[in-house]
């Protein structure tokens, strides 16, 4: 095997790499605030494909265009689903861990089922656009435009993210509300207030991914499981609640990926991240980055 | 030395109640076998026997499920491994060397077991959630590696060579009767272990961890090797249950014995009848299954997704306004008496 074809493999894998860790954060933003796994991750990126979907078809605009309408989307949605669903289960004084596991679960087959309602089990793509289908060469690598501004997209969310914990007000409460749920009201942080913002922000992420992703991949009802496993295993992977953790996790996971691929088969391509996180841990149980 | 009286098991019911509870329980688990045994005889029609039969399967499985899940607490949604190494042992066991299935579930059965005891070694060390997901890995790793393993049928599956009607190599044809009342034995089977648990030390130590892994432990039980126990035995009758199934379908695929969609079909009835509960897995499967048959069969027609939503409604639903299952709607005497 030449350098060359190890700098692509490595190149392609941290390109997918960066676009799981943004699928995973919002994942990880969520559990960290509150110690709710949504169960319905995938499926709130399929909702967000298909929202990309609609729109693109209803307005014919450029996908590209679209994102940021399907981000802001998406971020009502996580907020809805919160107040809807989430805070609800929540108080349940029975078997808590597990009523949050099926409701969210409950909510993503729902989901799955309006879409295929909505728009049927077919595979469905979005016509071409300014970057679909197109290619970057750089020094013989090749770099598919979209994965390419699917990563730079995922750079500037987690910039945004680290802003936005560090230097606002928010964030500050965010950062409050996970330490310690119950002394923020002291302080006068509305706890209800900052989780529903927080199932927002999630779910704005996790569409902006979405939104992106509808541009290079192919959108079906089933399109967000596999997904949600890989985020799942990067979530677990990082540090459950470590922002930072998902991002290193996600590029770990895309190049584990990228490279397995190419050892083992393109088909078992997904064994050796299995393999990496149950080796991680195993020994480590907290993951990469986590504070248990 | 002052007497110190015996513990009650139940805090406010007296130990006569108690044990007056269970026998009339167990005695409601025959009557109930014995009235659902005369159902074939009632319904002949071949459509609802089969309905019949998965119901009573998922009766078994979820309350398979329901040792390790909800007596003892540990959410497992990877339940498709055991499901698929009973399924895959008596099929290959039969096909490639001619052994009887008979040989080939208790082999499931044995290594379902052999194998959780493995798994739960490295996987007990981690909780909760971490476990779950653990659980959820683990059982795609291995839907992966059956869908690349050649020897095994790999993707295609395996089809049982067609042989007369038989008990020695569980072939019936097109009668449904054998199958149903082996189904019925299951079912039956897994309740009244879990009865026996329930009312063993196991049951109460199982329980304690659930609640309270520290305080257990603080109490010397040790909740690692609960955990091992509970994990092994629902494994076990999981894999036994796998093993019927592939003799009942006749035909296997690692898509249809080991995906995560039977994982959470396996976990779904319990969850909605009632965790950690001995009517709940019944309850919950005499819903869920004849329900997504209906609507698979008379109003899904082409694949509009109706099945999805009602069934994710419906445990939605169940999850925020009967945290406690369905079976918490019965009044019973022991909440009547608590209260």
């Amino acid at each position: 095997m030449t350098s060359h074809a190890v700098l692509q493999v490595l190149l392609s894998g941290v390109m997918m790499g960066l676009l799981y860790a943004l699928i995973a954060a919002g994942l990880s933003l969520i559990f960290g605030l509150m110690d709710v796994v949504n169960f319905a991750h995938g499926e709130f990126l399929m909702v967000a494909m298909y929202a990309m979907f609609a729109l693109v078809g209803i307005t014919a605009l450029d996908p590209l265009l679209l994102v940021p309408v399907v981000t802001a989307l998406l971020f009502v949605f996580g907020c809805l689903v919160f107040s809807g669903i989430v805070r609800i289960a929540m108080r349940a004084k029975t078997n808590l861990g597990m009523v949050q596991v099926f409701a969210t679960f409950g909510l993503g087959m729902l989901l799955q089922g309006v879409a295929q309602l909505l728009f049927t089990p077919d595979y469905r793509s979005l016509a071409d656009s300014w970057i679909g289908g197109k290619t970057l060469s750089v020094f013989g690598l090749y770099m598919p435009v979209p994965q390419l501004v699917g990563a730079g997209v995922s750079i500037a969310a987690f910039a945004a993210m680290w802003l936005m914990i560090a230097r606002t007000d928010f964030g500050k409460a965010l950062e409050a509300t996970r330490e310690d749920s119950g002394a923020v009201a002291l302080v006068g942080i509305n706890k209800d207030r900052i989780f529903t913002l927080g199932w927002g922000v999630g779910a704005a992420l996790v569409g902006l991914a979405g939104s992106i992703m509808a541009i290079f991949f192919y959108i079906h009802p089933g399109v967000g499981a596999p997904f949600a496993l890989i985020a799942f295993v990067t979530v677990a992977l990082g540090g459950f609640g470590s922002i930072f953790g998902a991002l290193a996790a996600g590029i770990l996971v895309g190049v584990v990926e990228a490279t397995s691929a190419l050892v083992l088969s393109p088909s078992m391509k997904s064994l050796g991240i299995y393999a990496v996180y149950l080796a991680v841990i195993f020994i480590r149980p907290r993951g990469l980055f986590g504070s248990l | 030395m002052t007497e110190v009286p015996p513990l009650a098991h139940m805090p406010g019911a007296r130990h006569d109640d108690y044990d007056a509870g269970r026998r009339r329980q167990f005695a409601v688990a025959l009557m109930l076998a014995a009235a659902v045994g005369t159902l074939p005889f009632v319904v002949t029609d071949v459509y609802a026997q089969n309905v019949f039969i998965l119901t009573l399967t998922y009766v078994a499985l979820s309350q398979s499920w329901n040792i390790l899940g909800g007596y003892c607490g540990q959410v497992s949604l990877g339940h498709a491994i055991y499901f698929g190494i009973g399924a895959y042992s008596t099929v290959l066991i039969y096909m490639k060397f001619g052994v009887t299935p008979w040989v080939g579930m208790a082999a499931g059965g044995i290594l379902a077991a052999v194998i959780a005891l493995i798994l739960g070694y490295p996987c007990f060390r981690i909780a909760g959630h971490y476990y779950t997901i653990a659980t959820i890995v683990i059982a795609e790793a291995a839907l992966l590696l059956v869908l690349n393993w050649e020897w095994a049928g790999a993707a295609l599956g395996l089809q049982i060579p067609y042989a007369p009607d038989s008990w020695r190599t569980f072939q019936f044809g097109r009668n449904k009767l054998p199958y149903f009342y082996f189904a019925l034995g299951l079912a039956l089977l897994t309740w009244i272990l879990c009865w026996v648990i329930q009312g063993s030390r196991w049951g109460f130590w199982w329980r304690a961890v659930k609640d309270d892994a520290l305080a257990a432990q603080s109490l010397g039980v040790s909740a690692f090797r609960s955990k091992m126990s509970a994990s092994a035995i629902s494994a076990c009758l999981t894999a036994v249950i796998g093993g019927f199934y592939a003799l009942y379908v006749s035909y296997i695929d690692p898509g249809s014995v080991m995906s995560f969609e039977l994982s959470m079909l396996i976990s779904l009835p319990a969850v909605l009848g009632g965790i950690g509960t001995l009517w709940g897995p019944a309850l919950g499967a005499a819903i869920l299954i004849p329900l997504s048959e209906i609507t698979r069969s008379y109003i899904s027609g082409s694949g509009r997704g109706i099945p999805l939503i009602v069934y994710g409604t419906l445990i939605v639903l169940v999850a925020l306004a009967r945290p406690q299952g369905l079976v918490s709607l019965w009044p019973t005497r022991q909440r009547q008496m608590r209260s």
